[in-house]
Protein backbone atom coordinates (compact mmCIF):
# COMPACT_ATOMS: atom_id res chain seq x y z
CA UNK A 1 0.00 0.00 0.00
CA UNK A 2 1.50 3.54 -0.63
CA UNK A 3 1.39 5.99 2.38
CA UNK A 4 -2.21 6.45 2.87
CA UNK A 5 -3.18 10.23 3.14
CA UNK A 6 -5.72 11.67 4.97
CA UNK A 7 -9.43 12.81 3.22
CA UNK A 8 -8.75 16.55 3.86
CA UNK A 9 -5.39 16.62 4.52
CA UNK A 10 -3.65 20.66 4.59
CA UNK A 11 -2.60 19.55 1.23
CA UNK A 12 -5.84 19.10 -0.23
CA UNK A 13 -7.11 21.77 2.01
CA UNK A 14 -4.59 24.57 0.25
CA UNK A 15 -5.38 22.55 -3.32
CA UNK A 16 -8.75 23.51 -2.41
CA UNK A 17 -8.92 26.98 -1.50
CA UNK A 18 -5.80 28.39 -3.93
CA UNK A 19 -8.52 28.69 -6.82
CA UNK A 20 -10.90 30.54 -5.27
CA UNK A 21 -8.61 33.06 -4.63
CA UNK A 22 -5.30 33.33 -4.79
CA UNK A 23 -4.78 30.87 -7.97
CA UNK A 24 -8.31 31.98 -9.18
CA UNK A 25 -8.67 30.89 -12.89
CA UNK A 26 -10.45 34.36 -14.23
CA UNK A 27 -8.76 36.89 -11.89
CA UNK A 28 -5.05 35.62 -11.71
CA UNK A 29 -5.02 32.71 -14.36
CA UNK A 30 -7.42 35.42 -16.71
CA UNK A 31 -8.92 32.20 -18.16
CA UNK A 32 -12.24 31.46 -19.46
CA UNK A 33 -12.69 34.89 -19.90
CA UNK A 34 -15.25 34.73 -23.10
CA UNK A 35 -18.11 32.89 -21.70
CA UNK A 36 -17.61 34.95 -18.30
CA UNK A 37 -19.12 38.07 -20.33
CA UNK A 38 -21.47 36.07 -22.00
CA UNK A 39 -23.70 34.66 -19.30
CA UNK A 40 -23.19 37.13 -16.43
CA UNK A 41 -26.11 39.37 -18.36
CA UNK A 42 -28.66 37.88 -15.62
CA UNK A 43 -28.24 35.44 -11.90
CA UNK A 44 -29.53 32.66 -13.25
CA UNK A 45 -27.82 31.44 -16.11
CA UNK A 46 -24.74 32.59 -14.50
CA UNK A 47 -25.68 30.41 -11.62
CA UNK A 48 -26.33 27.47 -13.83
CA UNK A 49 -23.28 27.91 -16.17
CA UNK A 50 -21.53 27.89 -12.69
CA UNK A 51 -22.70 24.44 -11.57
CA UNK A 52 -22.12 22.86 -15.00
CA UNK A 53 -18.38 24.26 -15.17
CA UNK A 54 -17.99 22.84 -11.81
CA UNK A 55 -19.29 19.54 -12.69
CA UNK A 56 -17.10 19.25 -15.67
CA UNK A 57 -13.87 20.35 -14.21
CA UNK A 58 -14.75 18.13 -11.29
CA UNK A 59 -15.49 15.10 -13.33
CA UNK A 60 -13.17 15.37 -16.26
CA UNK A 61 -10.59 15.90 -13.84
CA UNK A 62 -11.36 12.55 -11.83
CA UNK A 63 -11.99 10.69 -15.14
CA UNK A 64 -8.49 11.72 -16.39
CA UNK A 65 -6.86 11.32 -13.24
CA UNK A 66 -8.39 7.68 -12.95
CA UNK A 67 -6.88 7.02 -16.34
CA UNK A 68 -3.53 9.07 -16.25
CA UNK A 69 -1.41 5.66 -16.58
CA UNK A 70 -2.94 4.22 -19.43
CA UNK A 71 -2.93 7.40 -21.65
CA UNK A 72 -0.74 7.55 -24.52
CA UNK A 73 1.10 10.36 -24.58
CA UNK A 74 0.81 11.06 -27.86
CA UNK A 75 -3.19 11.32 -27.94
CA UNK A 76 -3.56 12.74 -24.64
CA UNK A 77 -4.93 16.16 -25.54
CA UNK A 78 -7.33 14.07 -27.83
CA UNK A 79 -8.34 11.60 -25.09
CA UNK A 80 -8.82 15.10 -22.54
CA UNK A 81 -11.30 16.64 -25.34
CA UNK A 82 -13.08 13.51 -25.80
CA UNK A 83 -13.56 13.59 -22.23
CA UNK A 84 -14.31 16.52 -21.54
CA UNK A 85 -16.68 16.94 -24.91
CA UNK A 86 -18.85 14.02 -23.59
CA UNK A 87 -18.80 15.43 -19.66
CA UNK A 88 -20.31 19.33 -21.59
CA UNK A 89 -22.84 16.59 -23.91
CA UNK A 90 -24.33 15.30 -20.52
CA UNK A 91 -24.92 18.78 -18.80
CA UNK A 92 -25.98 20.02 -22.30
CA UNK A 93 -28.72 17.42 -22.69
CA UNK A 94 -29.56 17.63 -19.31
CA UNK A 95 -29.77 21.21 -18.88
CA UNK A 96 -32.35 21.01 -21.88
CA UNK A 97 -34.56 18.31 -20.36
CA UNK A 98 -34.98 20.28 -17.25
CA UNK A 99 -34.02 23.76 -17.05
CA UNK A 100 -35.13 24.55 -20.59
CA UNK A 101 -35.82 27.98 -20.26
CA UNK A 102 -32.62 28.81 -18.82
CA UNK A 103 -30.42 26.48 -21.40
CA UNK A 104 -32.14 28.27 -24.05
CA UNK A 105 -30.72 31.59 -22.46
CA UNK A 106 -27.34 30.08 -22.35
CA UNK A 107 -27.63 28.59 -26.04
CA UNK A 108 -24.07 28.07 -27.35
CA UNK A 109 -22.00 28.74 -24.04
CA UNK A 110 -22.55 25.29 -22.52
CA UNK A 111 -21.24 23.83 -25.99
CA UNK A 112 -18.10 26.21 -25.41
CA UNK A 113 -17.39 24.77 -21.82
CA UNK A 114 -15.07 22.37 -23.95
CA UNK A 115 -13.53 24.78 -25.54
CA UNK A 116 -12.82 27.02 -21.58
CA UNK A 117 -9.12 27.12 -20.69
CA UNK A 118 -9.42 26.24 -17.35
CA UNK A 119 -10.79 22.70 -17.69
CA UNK A 120 -7.96 21.43 -20.32
CA UNK A 121 -5.43 23.94 -18.33
CA UNK A 122 -6.25 21.73 -15.18
CA UNK A 123 -6.49 18.58 -16.78
CA UNK A 124 -2.89 19.12 -18.39
CA UNK A 125 -1.21 20.51 -15.60
CA UNK A 126 -2.63 18.31 -12.81
CA UNK A 127 -4.99 15.74 -13.27
CA UNK A 128 -1.97 14.22 -15.59
CA UNK A 129 0.37 13.91 -12.44
CA UNK A 130 -1.93 13.28 -9.11
CA UNK A 131 -4.08 10.65 -7.85
CA UNK A 132 -8.27 10.94 -8.25
CA UNK A 133 -9.20 12.39 -5.50
CA UNK A 134 -6.75 15.93 -5.46
CA UNK A 135 -7.53 15.81 -8.78
CA UNK A 136 -11.49 16.02 -8.20
CA UNK A 137 -10.84 18.47 -5.20
CA UNK A 138 -8.64 20.69 -7.80
CA UNK A 139 -11.20 20.45 -10.50
CA UNK A 140 -14.31 21.55 -8.49
CA UNK A 141 -12.33 24.05 -6.90
CA UNK A 142 -10.89 25.73 -10.35
CA UNK A 143 -14.92 25.52 -11.13
CA UNK A 144 -15.97 27.08 -7.96
CA UNK A 145 -13.53 29.87 -8.55
CA UNK A 146 -14.73 30.27 -11.92
CA UNK A 147 -18.15 30.13 -11.03
CA UNK A 148 -17.65 32.64 -7.99
CA UNK A 149 -16.34 35.62 -10.29
CA UNK A 150 -19.49 34.99 -13.00
CA UNK A 151 -21.76 35.20 -9.81
CA UNK A 152 -20.58 38.36 -8.65
CA UNK A 153 -20.45 39.85 -12.02
CA UNK A 154 -23.68 38.45 -12.72
CA UNK A 155 -25.29 40.17 -9.31
CA UNK A 156 -24.09 43.73 -10.25
CA UNK A 157 -25.22 43.61 -14.18
CA UNK A 158 -28.72 42.19 -13.29
CA UNK A 159 -29.04 44.72 -10.65
CA UNK A 160 -27.83 47.53 -12.07
CA UNK A 161 -29.26 46.77 -15.73
CA UNK A 162 -32.77 45.34 -14.68
CA UNK A 163 -33.12 46.25 -11.02
CA UNK A 164 -33.70 42.54 -10.56
CA UNK A 165 -32.31 39.71 -8.65
CA UNK A 166 -33.60 36.00 -10.00
CA UNK A 167 -36.78 38.27 -11.67
CA UNK A 168 -37.05 39.40 -8.49
CA UNK A 169 -37.45 43.16 -8.35
CA UNK A 170 -34.94 44.53 -5.59
CA UNK A 171 -34.69 48.44 -7.09
CA UNK A 172 -38.01 50.04 -5.17
CA UNK A 173 -40.55 51.74 -7.22
CA UNK A 174 -39.98 55.39 -5.34
CA UNK A 175 -36.62 55.48 -6.96
CA UNK A 176 -37.63 54.85 -10.21
CA UNK A 177 -40.38 57.48 -9.53
CA UNK A 178 -37.61 59.88 -8.69
CA UNK A 179 -35.85 59.85 -12.17
CA UNK A 180 -34.12 56.49 -11.26
CA UNK A 181 -33.03 54.12 -14.75
CA UNK A 182 -32.03 51.37 -15.38
CA UNK A 183 -28.45 51.08 -17.10
CA UNK A 184 -28.75 49.63 -20.35
CA UNK A 185 -24.94 49.85 -20.85
CA UNK A 186 -24.38 47.30 -17.94
CA UNK A 187 -26.31 44.76 -20.02
CA UNK A 188 -23.68 44.91 -22.96
CA UNK A 189 -20.52 42.58 -22.92
CA UNK A 190 -17.64 45.36 -22.45
CA UNK A 191 -19.18 46.30 -18.77
CA UNK A 192 -18.28 42.64 -17.95
CA UNK A 193 -15.04 43.12 -18.76
CA UNK A 194 -14.94 46.18 -16.67
CA UNK A 195 -16.53 44.66 -13.99
CA UNK A 196 -14.03 41.35 -14.08
CA UNK A 197 -11.10 44.10 -13.73
CA UNK A 198 -12.40 46.17 -10.93
CA UNK A 199 -12.75 42.54 -9.16
CA UNK A 200 -9.27 42.02 -10.35
CA UNK A 201 -8.09 45.30 -9.10
CA UNK A 202 -9.61 44.69 -5.70
CA UNK A 203 -8.62 41.59 -4.98
CA UNK A 204 -4.98 42.01 -6.03
CA UNK A 205 -5.32 45.27 -4.62
CA UNK A 206 -5.86 43.17 -1.09
CA UNK A 207 -3.27 40.48 -2.11
CA UNK A 208 -0.86 43.07 -2.38
CA UNK A 209 -1.18 44.36 0.73
CA UNK A 210 -1.38 40.85 2.16
CA UNK A 211 2.11 40.10 1.26
CA UNK B 1 2.56 -3.63 -22.07
CA UNK B 2 3.83 -0.59 -24.24
CA UNK B 3 1.57 2.34 -23.43
CA UNK B 4 3.26 3.78 -26.20
CA UNK B 5 3.05 1.81 -29.52
CA UNK B 6 0.92 2.33 -32.07
CA UNK B 7 -1.13 -1.02 -31.56
CA UNK B 8 -2.00 0.62 -27.94
CA UNK B 9 -2.59 3.94 -29.42
CA UNK B 10 -5.72 2.35 -31.83
CA UNK B 11 -6.80 -0.18 -29.57
CA UNK B 12 -6.89 2.56 -26.68
CA UNK B 13 -8.72 5.11 -28.77
CA UNK B 14 -11.20 2.62 -30.47
CA UNK B 15 -12.11 1.40 -26.78
CA UNK B 16 -12.53 4.94 -25.70
CA UNK B 17 -14.86 5.95 -28.19
CA UNK B 18 -17.03 2.96 -28.19
CA UNK B 19 -17.71 3.98 -24.58
CA UNK B 20 -18.37 7.30 -25.41
CA UNK B 21 -20.73 6.61 -28.17
CA UNK B 22 -22.43 4.09 -26.05
CA UNK B 23 -22.77 7.06 -22.80
CA UNK B 24 -23.87 9.80 -25.13
CA UNK B 25 -26.56 7.61 -27.05
CA UNK B 26 -27.95 6.54 -23.41
CA UNK B 27 -28.38 9.82 -22.63
CA UNK B 28 -29.79 10.60 -25.41
CA UNK B 29 -32.57 8.41 -25.78
CA UNK B 30 -32.92 8.89 -21.68
CA UNK B 31 -33.72 12.75 -21.82
CA UNK B 32 -35.20 12.79 -25.34
CA UNK B 33 -38.64 12.37 -23.83
CA UNK B 34 -38.14 15.24 -21.63
CA UNK B 35 -37.28 17.65 -24.27
CA UNK B 36 -39.65 17.37 -26.27
CA UNK B 37 -42.26 17.85 -23.78
CA UNK B 38 -40.53 20.75 -22.72
CA UNK B 39 -40.74 22.15 -26.60
CA UNK B 40 -44.32 21.40 -26.54
CA UNK B 41 -45.03 23.21 -23.66
CA UNK B 42 -42.67 26.05 -24.71
CA UNK B 43 -44.63 26.03 -28.45
CA UNK B 44 -48.00 25.54 -26.21
CA UNK B 45 -47.17 28.83 -24.16
CA UNK B 46 -45.93 31.04 -27.08
CA UNK B 47 -49.58 30.27 -28.94
CA UNK B 48 -51.78 31.32 -25.54
CA UNK B 49 -49.43 34.48 -25.45
CA UNK B 50 -50.21 35.34 -28.77
CA UNK B 51 -53.77 35.43 -28.15
CA UNK B 52 -52.70 37.39 -25.00
CA UNK B 53 -52.93 34.37 -22.38
CA UNK B 54 -49.98 34.51 -19.99
CA UNK B 55 -49.61 31.13 -17.86
CA UNK B 56 -47.45 29.16 -16.66
CA UNK B 57 -46.09 25.69 -17.43
CA UNK B 58 -47.84 23.79 -14.89
CA UNK B 59 -51.16 24.94 -15.98
CA UNK B 60 -50.40 25.63 -19.56
CA UNK B 61 -52.12 22.04 -20.84
CA UNK B 62 -55.45 22.96 -19.26
CA UNK B 63 -55.06 26.42 -20.48
CA UNK B 64 -54.10 25.36 -24.04
CA UNK B 65 -57.34 22.70 -23.89
CA UNK B 66 -59.51 25.71 -22.91
CA UNK B 67 -58.43 28.24 -25.59
CA UNK B 68 -57.85 26.77 -28.27
CA UNK B 69 -60.42 25.00 -30.37
CA UNK B 70 -59.62 24.03 -33.34
CA UNK B 71 -56.20 23.64 -35.49
CA UNK B 72 -55.80 23.31 -38.83
CA UNK B 73 -53.11 23.64 -42.45
CA UNK B 74 -53.71 25.64 -44.97
CA UNK B 75 -52.24 25.39 -48.41
CA UNK B 76 -50.98 28.77 -50.16
CA UNK B 77 -54.07 28.98 -51.88
CA UNK B 78 -56.25 28.60 -48.55
CA UNK B 79 -57.83 25.08 -49.00
CA UNK B 80 -57.75 23.03 -45.94
CA UNK B 81 -54.92 19.91 -46.01
CA UNK B 82 -56.51 16.96 -44.76
CA UNK B 83 -54.66 14.71 -42.03
CA UNK B 84 -52.40 17.13 -41.28
CA UNK B 85 -51.83 18.29 -37.48
CA UNK B 86 -51.18 21.97 -37.14
CA UNK B 87 -48.70 21.40 -33.77
CA UNK B 88 -46.83 19.32 -35.65
CA UNK B 89 -45.88 21.14 -38.55
CA UNK B 90 -42.09 22.78 -38.37
CA UNK B 91 -42.66 26.55 -39.72
CA UNK B 92 -38.81 26.92 -40.58
CA UNK B 93 -38.91 23.65 -42.79
CA UNK B 94 -42.16 24.77 -44.73
CA UNK B 95 -40.44 28.36 -45.22
CA UNK B 96 -37.75 26.34 -47.17
CA UNK B 97 -40.43 25.02 -49.32
CA UNK B 98 -41.43 26.57 -53.14
CA UNK B 99 -44.15 29.07 -52.14
CA UNK B 100 -47.26 26.89 -53.74
CA UNK B 101 -46.06 23.93 -51.73
CA UNK B 102 -46.10 25.38 -48.11
CA UNK B 103 -48.35 23.76 -45.51
CA UNK B 104 -48.92 26.56 -42.70
CA UNK B 105 -50.73 25.71 -39.31
CA UNK B 106 -53.53 27.78 -38.46
CA UNK B 107 -54.77 27.52 -34.93
CA UNK B 108 -58.36 28.81 -33.88
CA UNK B 109 -58.85 30.42 -30.34
CA UNK B 110 -61.71 31.43 -28.72
CA UNK B 111 -61.78 34.68 -26.25
CA UNK B 112 -64.72 36.18 -24.96
CA UNK B 113 -66.91 33.96 -27.05
CA UNK B 114 -65.15 35.58 -30.16
CA UNK B 115 -62.99 33.52 -32.40
CA UNK B 116 -59.57 34.36 -32.84
CA UNK B 117 -57.20 32.75 -35.51
CA UNK B 118 -53.33 32.25 -35.20
CA UNK B 119 -50.43 32.21 -37.64
CA UNK B 120 -47.24 31.09 -37.14
CA UNK B 121 -44.24 33.11 -38.32
CA UNK B 122 -40.53 32.43 -39.16
CA UNK B 123 -37.77 34.82 -40.33
CA UNK B 124 -34.63 35.59 -40.27
CA UNK B 125 -32.94 38.39 -37.40
CA UNK B 126 -29.59 39.93 -37.25
CA UNK B 127 -27.70 37.08 -35.49
CA UNK B 128 -29.93 34.09 -36.00
CA UNK B 129 -33.24 33.09 -36.29
CA UNK B 130 -36.85 35.01 -35.15
CA UNK B 131 -39.94 33.34 -34.63
CA UNK B 132 -43.23 34.85 -33.61
CA UNK B 133 -47.17 33.99 -33.71
CA UNK B 134 -50.01 36.46 -34.90
CA UNK B 135 -53.28 36.29 -34.07
CA UNK B 136 -56.27 37.89 -35.73
CA UNK B 137 -59.87 38.92 -35.08
CA UNK B 138 -62.55 37.40 -37.42
CA UNK B 139 -62.27 40.02 -39.53
CA UNK B 140 -59.04 38.40 -40.48
CA UNK B 141 -57.37 41.66 -40.57
CA UNK B 142 -57.39 43.32 -37.36
CA UNK B 143 -53.99 41.89 -35.28
CA UNK B 144 -55.50 40.82 -31.54
CA UNK B 145 -52.13 39.68 -30.33
CA UNK B 146 -48.72 38.53 -31.00
CA UNK B 147 -45.57 36.83 -29.67
CA UNK B 148 -42.10 37.31 -30.94
CA UNK B 149 -39.10 35.63 -29.77
CA UNK B 150 -35.43 34.85 -31.03
CA UNK B 151 -32.44 32.64 -30.83
CA UNK B 152 -29.95 35.43 -30.02
CA UNK B 153 -30.29 39.12 -30.96
CA UNK B 154 -28.31 41.56 -28.66
CA UNK B 155 -29.62 41.92 -25.51
CA UNK B 156 -31.37 45.34 -24.71
CA UNK B 157 -31.45 46.21 -28.12
CA UNK B 158 -32.56 43.48 -30.96
CA UNK B 159 -33.96 41.03 -28.46
CA UNK B 160 -36.57 44.23 -27.17
CA UNK B 161 -38.92 42.13 -30.05
CA UNK B 162 -39.49 39.26 -27.29
CA UNK B 163 -41.07 42.14 -24.49
CA UNK B 164 -44.28 42.92 -23.96
CA UNK B 165 -43.86 46.99 -24.19
CA UNK B 166 -42.72 46.21 -28.40
CA UNK B 167 -45.21 43.68 -29.16
CA UNK B 168 -48.35 45.37 -27.66
CA UNK B 169 -48.27 48.37 -30.22
CA UNK B 170 -49.11 45.66 -32.67
CA UNK B 171 -53.22 45.12 -31.37
CA UNK B 172 -55.55 46.80 -33.41
CA UNK B 173 -52.97 47.28 -36.38
CA UNK B 174 -54.52 46.08 -39.76
CA UNK B 175 -53.03 43.74 -42.37
CA UNK B 176 -54.75 44.94 -45.30
CA UNK B 177 -55.80 48.24 -46.42
CA UNK B 178 -59.86 49.82 -47.16
CA UNK B 179 -59.52 48.20 -50.71
CA UNK B 180 -58.27 45.22 -49.29
CA UNK B 181 -54.70 45.29 -50.72
CA UNK B 182 -52.60 43.88 -48.27
CA UNK B 183 -50.17 45.81 -47.06
CA UNK B 184 -48.71 44.34 -43.55
CA UNK B 185 -47.42 46.07 -40.88
CA UNK B 186 -44.23 47.67 -41.05
CA UNK B 187 -41.61 48.85 -37.93
CA UNK B 188 -40.68 52.21 -38.86
CA UNK B 189 -37.15 54.14 -37.33
CA UNK B 190 -37.92 57.42 -35.81
CA UNK B 191 -41.24 56.61 -34.74
CA UNK B 192 -44.57 55.89 -36.44
CA UNK B 193 -47.73 57.66 -37.51
CA UNK B 194 -49.70 56.59 -34.34
CA UNK B 195 -52.55 56.70 -37.06
CA UNK B 196 -51.68 54.76 -39.53
CA UNK B 197 -52.64 51.24 -38.93
CA UNK B 198 -50.12 49.57 -41.12
CA UNK B 199 -46.96 51.17 -39.14
CA UNK B 200 -44.92 50.13 -35.22
CA UNK B 201 -42.15 52.18 -33.82
CA UNK B 202 -39.23 50.03 -34.73
CA UNK B 203 -36.51 49.63 -31.32
CA UNK B 204 -33.74 52.44 -31.23
CA UNK B 205 -30.39 50.75 -31.47
CA UNK B 206 -32.22 47.42 -33.19
CA UNK B 207 -32.84 48.63 -36.28
CA UNK B 208 -31.36 45.74 -38.06
CA UNK B 209 -33.36 43.11 -36.14
CA UNK B 210 -36.88 45.46 -36.30
CA UNK B 211 -36.19 45.46 -40.30
CA UNK B 212 -36.02 41.27 -40.08
CA UNK B 213 -38.81 41.46 -38.08
CA UNK B 214 -40.59 43.37 -40.98
CA UNK B 215 -39.60 41.45 -43.61
CA UNK B 216 -40.36 38.01 -41.22
CA UNK B 217 -44.09 39.99 -40.73
CA UNK B 218 -44.45 40.60 -44.94
CA UNK B 219 -43.21 37.22 -46.10
CA UNK B 220 -45.02 34.81 -43.32
CA UNK B 221 -48.73 37.00 -43.61
CA UNK B 222 -47.73 36.57 -47.73
CA UNK B 223 -47.69 32.41 -46.98
CA UNK B 224 -51.30 33.27 -45.66
CA UNK B 225 -53.13 35.24 -47.75
CA UNK B 226 -55.12 32.64 -49.59
CA UNK B 227 -56.78 31.99 -46.05
CA UNK B 228 -56.64 35.10 -45.02
CA UNK B 229 -58.60 36.51 -48.15
CA UNK B 230 -61.03 33.60 -48.17
CA UNK B 231 -61.68 34.34 -44.51
CA UNK B 232 -62.14 37.87 -45.48
CA UNK B 233 -64.76 36.54 -48.05
CA UNK B 234 -66.98 34.05 -45.15
CA UNK B 235 -66.53 36.92 -43.12
CA UNK B 236 -68.82 39.32 -45.22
Amino acid sequence: MENKEPLFSAKIKKTFLEPLNINNPITIQILGICSALAVTVKFKPALVMAISVVVVTGFSNLIIALLRNTIPMRIRIIVQLTVIATLVIIVDQILKAFVYDVSKQLSVFVGLIITNCIVMGRLEAFAMANKPWPSFVDGIANGLGYGIILIIVAFFREILGNGTILNEKIIPDFLYNAGYLNNGLVILPPMALIFIGIIIWVQRGVLIKKK
Amino acid sequence: MNVQSNKYIYTYSIILISIVAVVLTLVSVALKPFQEENRRIEKMLSILYSINVQTKKETVANDYKRYIVNSFVVDSKGEIVKNKVAFEINVEEENKKPFNKRMLPVYVAEVNNEKKYIIALYGKGLWGPIWGFLSLNNDFNTVYGCYFDHKGETPGLGAEIATFEFQKQFKNKKLFDEQKNFVGIKTVKGGADKNNPHEVDAISGGTITSDCLTKMLFDGIKNYIGFLKKGNNYGK
